[in-house]
């Protein structure tokens, strides 16, 4: 692995961001703006490549930029809903935070968050390896994913959000969390809690479940702001 | 919504009032001077409110196995120990932030009704999830009397609660209860003789939330009915009802709360009304283990295994089809509107009771004009009494009853999230379908209980909806016994009305803006229907069918009478028979259309009678526009009071084009393929 600054690192960051909003411009004029010392380590890594009228991300440059920015989306998405961080204090942590994930941490981050494939921003999550190599993406559920041994052990351990849940499964609900005030406040007033234990008693049409003497039914909507941590 | 007073939505009415606030208050504390002591029940909703209500008063509101049976406020009157009092049910909340107007209806009253006793009713076997609402009850300082009902359940269910460790625990009076076996009852009774005010047990948050809430609460000036503690609260939460209030009660003063709150809220990072939730919860959990022991297993039985093969879509779907067969088509149809039907008209009023009319009327009524008011073409006893008893009442007392025993089974619940992903398409959500089930009983009712949606848009979908492609029981009894002939009319006529219930509901959620609601819903236990019920909420709801029924259809008789008379009724007639011949249908029909026009059950009834002059293709093109046609005078009330003046008028002239524009489609196409029925 490639030794590269933190600063070069948030370097590619903004470059990557730039292109995500101006899919049309191969350049960065971005780059123009940053600090030569900052602009010759990326030239040095081969980052990036001058060309006329400006610099573009080299193919490497692009894979690494992908990484970081991975790591960056993961980390707000961490603080967000695990510690319930938001705004400029999920930033300054995030852009920290980044910084010293290093792989195996990073993978059972995205694990722990079952496979999150949007920032808290709403920002896309380039996905992570495992997720290329089928079975995976969208609603895959967390048995299927046996990507690498090391995650394996975090796997039984998963938060996963209740939509995600199959039938039969059990376990103790962790957190709540959703973008939508008001979804919040229907999952609070029907006594849906972390700490509660629930089984999952039907996924289709609606999800329902047992929850201590009560059964209840809601839509994917309500049960993705569910997160359980499973137990079997 | 603009200025309306919170009074005026505590009402239940949406219209009318500018009336000032002041006076509203004045009122309000005058007559809890001068009238009975006022017991108010309240708590989640299917906890057995109304059932306590009906077991306290003698007298008889709707219980059902569902949340959401209750959508205004029922008030009554009963005696314990020597002293009356008024006693009022009111529709469950889940807590103080309320999400439906039903449940704000609820809020309402304990920010403006100054209840003498609270009745907070709760499930025995949840109480650990609906203490939470007790403990804010307690700290708004209300005067809370805690009823544990149910308690056969919990029982059932293997959990023991010690009821008096935890009166001791909260310090204020609890109750354990069955409102349907009447155990505890009478101790309930002493409970509420004996009442006295108590300080309950005080829940202590945080300290950011309490010196914001003593902040707040220093600067609260008004007159409250419920603790500056409590507001400040509901306000930290964010609650707009109670922001309202307090910006009306402060005044000038309300500018310093209001930055006051804005900073406060600022240093939170969570929303606070989850934070004050999960500590009320704690509270609730630890009391509930000091108190209650829990040894039941959940176990899978014939009824949870009923309840699963209910909501799982491959055995779901048909059962819900054997429902509606059996149900509707064999029962209503077959049975009610057809051998019964048949035998009161043909045998009770053919036979016996016409002619003796006739006989009597001819013989003691010398002028031909008044005889006729009474049995000519349009009578009062031709039209009226014989429309009303010999078929409207039939099928609507035989489609109440079937829906009566779905209500109190508790299948409506799991039929509305086996459809939910259905009536997403339309802009509605599961939830819908009682409203919509409760329509074929009565439009009206129906249409107030579209207060259980949560969306302007939902409800608005939901009463366009009823008012264009629900039939009432009446036509859809007589639908069936008129197109049992020909089975391909009938499914002809399903197709239709479904596609124009689809392609309207489609439309409009794709114009009206806002996003598709949500759907959350709690699933109450299967469980056996009483009898005794079952048959009470029949026979109430018939009374108040027919309540609303009469007079009109009495007014209706005099007024077609009259119209005759003068001959303006040939007039009308005239003027509508290029509209019918239009859609293909004879000038016979317009009698139809015109009762119609008053009452979908009259024009179904009319249909019935003149069933026999038509052809196959007439008789659907009649039902399908009949079934799409107006919404009747009661329901347009409602609609009225529930929407407004500008949305129901517009839903009513839709509705009107719309049933001839599909009665004159559906009349070219089957004449242009020669389709013969
Ligand atoms: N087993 C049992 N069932 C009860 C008891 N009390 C009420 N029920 C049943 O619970 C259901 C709900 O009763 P309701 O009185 O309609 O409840 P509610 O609280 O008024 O409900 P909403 O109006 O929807 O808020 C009905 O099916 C009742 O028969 C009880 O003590 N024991
Ligand atoms: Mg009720
Ligand atoms: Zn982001
Ligand atoms: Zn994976």
């Amino acid at each position: 692995m490639k030794m590269i600054s933190e600063l070069a690192e948030e370097a590619l960051e903004k470059i990557w961001v730039f292109q995500e909003d101006h899919p049309e411009d191969p350049l960065s004029p971005e780059i123009e703006s940053f600090d030569p010392e900052v602009i010759k380590e990326l030239d040095d890594l081969k980052f990036i490549q001058k060309e006329e009228g400006g610099f573009k991300l080299t193919s490497e440059g692009l894979e690494e930029a992908k990484n970081v920015i991975r790591r960056h989306r993961l980390a707000e998405k961490l603080l967000h809903d695990i510690l319930g961080l938001s705004g400029e204090d999920m930033e300054t942590a995030a852009c920290n935070f980044e910084h010293i994930m290093e792989g195996g941490v990073e993978e059972s981050i995205c694990n722990l968050l079952s496979h999150p494939d949007k920032c808290p921003h709403g920002k896309p999550i380039p996905p992570c390896d495992c997720r290329t190599h089928g079975g995976h993406g969208h609603g895959h559920g967390r048995r299927q994913c046996d990507c690498t041994a090391g995650v394996k052990t975090i796997i039984d351990k998963t938060v996963l959000p209740l939509n995600k849940m199959a039938k039969g499964q059990t376990g103790e609900i962790v957190y709540i969390k959703s973008s939508k005030r008001d979804n919040l406040q229907k999952i609070l007033a029907m006594g849906v809690l972390p700490g509660r234990k629930i089984e999952i008693i039907q996924t289709y049409p609606s999800h329902v479940f047992q929850m201590e003497h009560t059964q209840m039914a809601v839509d994917s909507d309500i049960a993705g702001s569910i997160y359980v941590g499973s137990t079997n | 919504m603009g200025n309306k007073t919170i009074k005026s939505w505590f009402r239940g009415f949406k219209s009318d009032s500018n009336d000032s606030k002041t006076r509203n208050l004045q009122e309000n504390s005058e007559k809890s001077k001068s009238k009975l002591k006022k017991l108010v029940l309240v708590g989640n909703p299917n906890v057995g409110k109304s059932l306590l209500f009906n077991k306290l008063t003698g007298s008889y509101v709707t219980v059902s196995n569902y949340p959401g049976t209750t959508v205004s406020i029922d008030s009554g009157k009963c005696n314990i120990s020597g002293e009356n009092y008024e006693i009022i049910d009111s529709p469950g909340m889940y807590s103080l932030s309320s999400i439906t107007e039903e449940e704000r209806i609820s809020k309402l009253i304990l920010l403006e009704d100054e209840p003498d006793i609270l009745l907070h009713v709760v499930d025995a076997k949840n109480m650990e999830r609906m203490l939470p609402l007790t403990l804010q009850l307690i700290e708004a300082k209300l005067p809370v009397v805690l009823v544990l009902n149910m308690m056969d359940e919990a029982e059932n269910a293997g959990i023991k609660i010690d009821t008096s460790q935890l009166e001791k625990k909260l310090n204020i009076p609890v109750v354990s209860t069955a409102a349907t076996t009447g155990q505890g009852i009478a101790q309930l009774n002493q409970k509420i003789a004996e009442y006295q005010i108590k300080d309950g047990l005080n829940v202590k948050y945080d300290e950011k939330i309490e010196s914001a809430v003593q902040k707040i609460s220093d600067l609260l000036q008004g007159e409250y009915p419920v603790s500056p503690r409590s507001l400040s609260l509901l306000l930290l939460q964010e609650d707009s009802d109670v922001q309202k209030l307090i910006k009306e009660k402060e005044g000038s003063n309300y500018s310093f709360i209001d930055n006051l709150l804005n900073e406060t809220l600022s240093q939170f990072k969570q929303p606070l009304n989850y934070l004050i939730k999960m500590k009320l919860q704690k509270e609730a959990t630890r009391l509930v283990s000091e108190v209650s022991e829990d040894i039941g297993e959940i176990k899978i039985g014939f009824r949870e295994k009923l309840s699963r093969a209910m909501i799982n879509p491959l055995t779901g779907i048909p059962i819900l089809l054997a429902v509606l067969y059996f149900g509707l088509y064999r029962f209503v149809g077959g049975f009610a509107a057809g051998d019964m039907v048949d035998f009161i008209e043909t045998e009770i009023f053919g036979e016996w009771a016409l002619p003796l009319v006739e006989g009597f009327v001819t013989s003691s009524i010398p002028y031909e004009a008044l005889q006729s008011l009474i049995i000519g073409d349009y009578g009062i006893f031709t039209l009226g009494i014989t429309y009303a008893i010999a078929i409207i009442l039939p099928i609507v007392g035989a489609f109440f009853l079937v829906f009566s025993i779905l209500e109190d089974s508790g299948y409506l619940p799991r039929l509305a999230l086996l459809l939910d992903r259905l009536f997403k398409k339309i802009g509605l959500s599961g939830r819908a379908i009682i409203p919509m089930v409760l329509g074929v009983g009565c439009g009206s009712m129906a249409t107030m209980t579209t207060r259980t949606l949560e969306t302007k848009r939902e409800r608005n979908i939901a009463t366009l909806l009823l008012a264009l492609a629900i039939p009432c029981s009446a036509q859809l009894g007589v639908i069936f016994a008129v197109l049992a002939t020909s089975s391909s009319a009938l499914w002809l006529w399903v197709i239709v009305i479904l596609f124009n219930y689809i392609i309207i509901g489609f439309a409009a959620s794709k114009i009206l803006p806002g996003s598709n609601p949500t759907f959350y819903m709690e699933l109450p236990p299967l469980r056996v229907p009483k009898l005794s019920n079952v048959l009470r909420k029949t026979y109430t709801r018939l009374i108040w069918y027919f309540k609303e029924l009469f007079p009109l259809f009495i007014a209706i008789s005099v007024l077609i009478w009259g119209l005759e008379l003068t001959g303006i009724l040939d007039f009308i007639i005239g003027a509508l028979n290029p509209v019918l011949s239009a859609i293909g249908l004879p000038v016979e029909t317009a009698q139809t259309f015109i009762l119609g026009f008053f009452r979908r059950d009259y024009g179904a009834a009319g249909l019935f009678e003149i069933q026999d002059a038509l052809t196959g293709v007439q008789l659907l093109v009649a039902a399908v526009v009949l079934t799409l046609f107006v919404p009747c005078v009661a329901q347009f009330v409602v609609m009225i009071k529930e929407r407004g003046k500008k949305v129901a008028l517009a839903m009513g002239a839709f509705v009107l084009v719309y049933a001839f524009l599909v009665g004159f489609l559906l009349n070219l196409i089957l004449s242009t393929l020669g389709v013969v029925l």
